[in-house]
């Protein structure tokens, strides 16, 4: 039943997959004008000369064609998508934007990956802390800390961040994710410049996230320390740190997990304007620099995939789940 | 309520900045009037928050700013927690289809990365003003709500007072409106706080996109101008700290009175409060 | 010999404005080997007595006075780490709801197997694991369900796995807290038999809370009666059936059908229990007592042994110094 709970769950995946391509192919289809004319004039203006039949066939099946219905449409949308072509940049003539996403792509998913599971792993395991001590001192003065930190904007934490530790203080660079002088590969004299400038986003991207997992965390294990098997642990004469992690944190995870699915857009969000503060070279800051010069075809080609990233984050952690909770065989 | 501190700090400080919003024009002076004698000044007696590089008084457009960014959050919640509303509460109270259809919506927006979603779209519309910009922020930002109204008007609808009701026939709009509602409203009113530091936050990440309507005013396009003329590289702190601590503050507020009542609401949490653990070691000392 | 001897134990909630008492100056002896069932309403404070006798309270729960001597040491004084070398080999527990009280995502087995090998550093991972099957076996789950999470028993089974845990490391006291309350009739007499087998191969003593008065005559070799917090009899469960003393009690015993007598006519207590955030004055059941008179309402009264049955306590001014007038 195990596999009945994960079948239904990929195929709900699959499903959000879908709406998500739909919803890439419905949005410049609904906007008002004409996108993909507007591309084309765009184009046109930027290089100068007429824009190639091909190109102008894989933008119209991108963003709208004036001369086929909608199921038509679609199809060669889809079509398109399944060579992985999303259309030409408008900035960047003539370079495709699934060439400028997978070049950016590495950057985020090092950056937003690493900071969301360490924010994740210290929230989670200072909420335990501060819930299975609920009350001390400890749990007094870090808790109304991170609720401020939760509810500060990511992008000014960075802007003060770069501030201190770049401007006053000179630790860090002020932009860019490598040190340009350097030819890129894998030289350790790279890979040190790479971890220089990665140090403070990844440093205030885990600072603004990890008191959301924080505060969740804590008020689960304040409520699971009271559930029974918990006060038989502590019966039983177990040791305390045996009683918090196996018994109570391990049972106030699950919640956390399921509320992943919740948390992690807004802290892909986030991470996406943390970019753009450092001008850190990757997804973030390739919709920055689409949304400024309405570069729709790169617009909408981030936009698809950070969703399907998303998804199948979400995805991983559902199937983290099934492994972390017995029962879910019984409601599957 | 008012018994938690938590709650009465935390509508304290909503208080303060909805009258802010309100009475901004009248005490804080014209954010846009440009003083040419001082330009980027640190903060003085004169300029009590210091100047921008275009000389305009950071203080005024601090409270101006208040206006600007309160409009679009309780705007976007009002949408937002409306359509939480329309989805949720049916979807718990029929169940069935309507609510696996429902439900399956709901789920889809909660997986979605909502921010990257508004900002496409209020790209395709760029250059709009607080209403459309409200609008989309709450036409995205329901599902948490919508997700929760499902639980609570399920577990609501299987009562024994909700199921007899029904048995006789009462009619669902009814029964709706005048017995499940009512006992949603604390969840509805947690439900709108959020989403009002939700868009509150979202319009501050739009305008620092350069996205919304230039020529308003928000703590956002506050942080977006500084950010722009590298405010940062020239250490012009006082330029981008007031409004982001503003935002900050909001949301604290707001988190905090969530917190207070989930206190009231889980005799659990309210077990664990530093008050009631000193006083008990207290008593085990003496 | 007596296992267990409680003097004057008193535990307040100190989360109002004002502490709210819910054990009061509760005394009471525990022979090696003797079922003791402790019977009262819900409020009655026998739920604070569990967690107070056990050392599991929580704030704002608090222990104000008294002692729990076990064994000639005082509980109350010892320190954590003192109190966990006599957790489980010394003094176990059995909660109310065995679904609640099994860790739900842990193995069955692995949850003997944490508290055998924390109390036998000795004891092999193989060697717990057998013992963790011996142990259900014990109370007739077969072996092969050590590998099982708790959601994959049945009620009765997860609740007498739950007292084979409670044995696991061969306690001399066991606290139970309405063991039988979640599972149907023939299921709980099948329990409290194995209860009183086990007692009777392994001399473990119990101290067998519950709101059912009728189980205990069954089960108990003596019974306390608890009311807003108070003990107010403790007797034989043969004087104390036969022969009840406190009004309180009586209405107790006629509230319930009898497991074998013949039936009675059942009558209940008319009022509910006392607030215990406002207690009446006086003697705490007087509001609800048809044989109050003057002065129930002023004089608290005290708990005295009756003439002649020297195993019979009452604290009622029917029974002044102990004269046994009914």
């Amino acid at each position: 039943m195990r596999w009945a709970f994960l079948a239904r769950r990929l195929g709900f995946y699959l499903a959000a997959a879908a709406a998500a391509i739909g919803l890439n192919f419905l949005l410049p289809r609904l906007m008002p004008g004409d996108p993909s004319s507007a591309i084309v004039e765009e184009l046109e203006r930027v290089s100068g000369q007429q824009v190639p039949a091909e190109t102008l066939m894989s933008i119209r099946a991108i963003f709208g064609n004036p001369h086929a219905n909608l199921a038509q449409q679609f199809a060669d949308y889809l079509r398109q998508l399944s060579h992985g072509d999303l259309g030409v940049s408008v900035v960047n003539f003539p370079v495709p934007v699934a060439d400028l996403v997978w070049q950016a792509l590495p950057w985020t998913l090092l950056l937003v990956g690493t900071t969301t599971i360490t924010a994740f792993a210290i929230g989670t395991l200072l909420g335990v802390v501060a819930g299975w001590k609920a009350g001390s001192r400890l749990d007094a003065i870090l808790t109304p800390f991170t609720t401020f930190l939760s509810s500060v904007p990511y992008f000014w934490v960075a802007l003060l961040a770069l501030w201190i530790f770049g401007f006053v203080l000179g630790w860090t660079p002020l932009s860019g994710g490598y040190d340009a002088d350097l030819p890129q590969g894998f030289s350790l004299a790279y890979a040190v410049s790479v971890l220089h400038h990665g140090v403070l986003p990844a440093a205030t991207i885990v600072f603004s996230a990890f008191g959301g997992w924080l505060l969740g965390m804590r008020n689960m294990t304040v409520t699971t320390v009271r559930e029974d098997y918990v006060l038989l642990a502590q019966a039983k004469g177990l040791s305390p740190r045996r009683v918090m992690f196996r018994y109570a944190a391990r049972n106030a995870m699950l919640p956390s997990f399921t509320g992943f699915a919740m948390a992690l857009g807004g802290v892909v969000g986030g991470a996406l304007l943390t970019e753009i503060v450092f001008s850190y070279p990757g997804i973030g800051y390739l919709l920055y620099e689409s949304l400024q010069k309405r570069d729709y075809p790169m617009m909408q080609g981030v936009f698809l995939l950070i969703t399907l990233a998303v998804l199948l984050a979400n995805l991983v952690a559902d199937l983290a789940y099934v492994l972390l909770d017995p029962r879910i065989r019984a409601r599957g | 309520m008012l018994k938690s501190w938590k709650v009465r700090i935390g509508l304290s400080i909503l208080t303060f900045f909805v009258l802010l919003a309100v009475l901004g024009p009248v005490i804080g002076g014209d954010p846009r009037a440009n003083d040419i004698s001082s330009i980027s000044q640190p903060p003085s007696a004169h300029h009590l928050f210091g100047t921008t590089q275009f000389g305009q008084d950071v203080l005024a457009q601090t409270v101006a700013g208040a206006r600007g960014s309160m409009l679009v959050g309780i705007l976007a919640a009002a949408i937002g927690t409306l359509i939480a509303i329309l989805v949720g509460v049916p979807a718990g109270y029929f169940g069935g289809a309507v609510d696996n259809g429902l439900n399956f919506f709901t789920n889809l927006f909660l997986v979605m990365p909502v921010l990257p979603l508004i900002l496409i779209v209020a790209g395709y519309v760029q250059g709009t003003g607080p209403f459309v910009i409200a609008l989309i922020i709450g036409l995205f930002g329901w599902s948490g709500g919508a997700r929760t109204l499902r639980a609570q008007s399920l577990s609501l609808s299987s009562r024994d007072f909700v199921l007899a009701m029904r048995m006789i026939g009462e009619p669902h709009r009814r029964l709706i409106f005048f017995e499940v509602l009512p006992h949603l409203t604390g969840w509805i009113s947690a439900m709108f706080l959020h989403g009002m530091i939700g868009g509150v936050m979202a319009e501050a990440g739009l305008a620092f996109l350069g996205i919304t309507d230039s020529g308003s005013i928000s703590w956002g396009t506050m942080i977006q101008a500084a950010q722009q003329q590298s405010a940062v590289l020239r250490g012009l702190w006082w330029w981008f700290v007031p409004p982001g601590l503003c935002i900050a503050l909001i949301g604290t507020a707001a988190t905090l009175v969530n917190f207070g009542v989930d206190e009231i609401s889980n005799p659990k949490l309210r077990q664990a409060r530093r008050s009631v653990v000193v006083r008990a070691r207290k008593v085990v000392e003496a | 010999m007596s296992v267990l001897t409680v003097e004057g134990l008193t535990v307040d909630y100190v989360s109002g404005e004002r502490p709210v008492r819910a054990c009061d100056d509760v005394t009471f002896e525990l022979r090696q080997g003797e079922i003791l069932g402790v019977a009262g309403e819900s409020g009655s404070g026998k739920s604070t007595l569990i967690t107070a006798l056990t050392r599991l309270q929580r704030p704002p729960a608090v222990t104000t006075a008294g002692r729990i001597e076990f064994r000639g040491t005082d509980l109350v004084s010892l320190n954590a780490d003192e109190l966990r070398k006599l957790r489980w080999t010394s003094l176990a527990i059995v909660l109310q709801s065995a679904m609640d009280a099994l860790n739900p995502v842990m193995r069955v087995g692995a949850q003997f197997v944490d508290v055998l090998r924390s109390h036998d550093k000795t004891l092999g991972n193989k060697d717990a694991w057998a013992k963790a099957a011996d142990l259900l076996g014990m109370v007739g789950i077969s072996a092969d369900r050590v590998r099982s999470y708790p959601h994959e028993l049945s009620g009765g089974m997860r609740q007498r796995a739950s007292i084979a845990l409670a044995l696991a490391c061969g306690p001399e006291l066991v606290v139970m807290d309405e063991p039988t309350t979640a599972v149907d009739v023939v299921m709980q007499r099948q329990i409290l038999a194995q209860v009183l087998r086990l007692r009777r191969e392994l001399g473990f003593a119990v101290v067998f809370v519950t709101h059912d008065l009728s189980l205990l005559l069954e089960l108990a070799d003596r019974i306390a009666i608890m009311y807003g917090g108070r003990i107010v009899e403790i007797g034989t469960a043969e004087s104390l059936y036969t022969k009840p003393r406190h009004p309180y009690t009586r209405g107790l015993r006629d509230s319930f059908p009898p497991l074998r007598s013949p039936l009675r006519k059942l009558t209940g207590i008319p009022g509910s229990p006392p607030d215990l955030r406002n207690p009446p004055p006086g003697c705490p059941f007087h509001p609800r007592c048809a044989d109050r008179f003057d002065g129930c309402d002023e004089q608290r009264p005290e708990l005295l042994t009756i003439e002649d049955h020297a195993d019979h306590t009452v604290a009622c001014r029917l029974y002044p110094s102990g004269d046994d007038q009914l």
